[in-house]
């Protein structure tokens, strides 16, 4: 069967191949800064002083609103409610990105029997039984442990106890969920910081806020992440290849 | 025994393979490569350690050359 061109292969396809070997879709968000472990850091810091920002003022409303008058217990508690939950859609939104796409592939359970051969040809030994038991990829870089899904990663930075959330993803609607997953793995091992710069950040925060909205494979997956990323044995040094 | 795949909806297709020994046959797989690239696929060397290169000329030696997508943030 032939296929299509890439579906909105605009982000570098068709663009001359950088000689850093950077991901040529890095052309496509020219204005980002390229994502270096400082880079990744002062991240942290933001979505750190982001979430202090967004609670303090619902924090301190629902101390001091009662201790005024006690009439004012229902907007206290209603001001804690925010408190919670703010942080929560920030997870929650975070978490969405290892959530397996809903539209069926076109060649069906043939295609994704295959493409999923190959992933697992692809992996590691080490991360070949997850991939078997959560259909996600395991793959230790230098900024930390990564968790490849068919629609975004996430980063389980050194320590294990910091997680970040990236939604990316491969152009075109028709792929097999492990051909998005190979996709992403590629990309990411070809050049892991020029991956995160291409790929959206949408949570920075402490890895039991996602744990517990995700799926149960997933969390399987981020446990495993979690447990090398605290051994400390996260596996390459490589910059991009010069091609 | 090197090999060319595209990562596409049928999982992967195989386009060429070739060996160093066969000129003929890595001029074919070039020529796949070549006209993969012009169609806005990319090309990554995947090698049996895990690591992956990103190129735009068939590496002769490579046991495995693979054609994928753009990837753009969601």
């Amino acid at each position: 069967m032939d296929t299509a061109p890439p579906a909105g292969a605009g982000a570098g396809a068709g663009a001359p191949l950088p000689l850093s070997g950077e991901l040529p879709e890095l052309a496509g968000v020219h204005w980002r800064r390229r994502v270096d472990e400082e880079g990744l850091r002062r991240a942290d810091r933001l979505w750190t002083l982001s979430a202090v920002a967004h609670e303090v003022p619902f924090l301190l409303t629902a101390v001091l609103l009662p201790a005024l008058n006690l009439i004012m217990i229902p907007v206290s508690v209603a001001a804690l409610a925010f408190a919670w939950v703010i942080p929560e859609l920030y997870a929650a939104r975070g978490a969405g990105v290892l959530r397996p796409p809903r539209r069926a592939v076109s060649g069906g359970a043939a295609a994704e029997h295959r493409a999923l051969g190959l992933l697992a040809d692809l992996v590691g030994h080490d991360a070949r039984d997850l991939l078997t038991r959560t259909g996600l990829a395991l793959e230790a870089g230098r900024l930390g442990v990564w968790v490849v899904g068919p629609a975004g990663a996430l980063l389980v930075r050194p320590g294990g106890r910091r997680v970040q959330c990236y939604c990316v993803r491969a152009t075109g609607d028709d792929l097999p969920v492990a051909d998005r997953v190979a996709h992403l793995l590629l990309a990411l091992r070809a050049d892991e910081p020029g991956f995160a710069t291409v790929a959206n950040l949408t949570f920075s925060g402490a890895g039991w806020r996602i744990r517990r909205r995700l799926a149960p494979p997933a969390r399987l997956a981020l446990s495993a992440a979690v447990g090398v990323a605290a051994a400390g044995t996260a596996r390459r040094t490589r910059a991009p290849a010069a091609v | 025994m090197s090999r060319l795949i595209r990562l596409d909806q049928t999982g992967h297709t195989v386009l060429a393979e070739w060996t160093g020994e066969d000129p003929v046959a890595a001029e074919t797989a070039r020529a796949a490569l070549r006209a993969e690239l012009e169609r806005g696929y990319l090309a990554v060397a995947s090698e049996p350690g895990g690591e992956a290169t990103a190129v735009r000329e068939l590496p002769l030696d490579a046991e495995l050359v693979i054609l994928r997508r753009p990837i753009a943030g969601g």
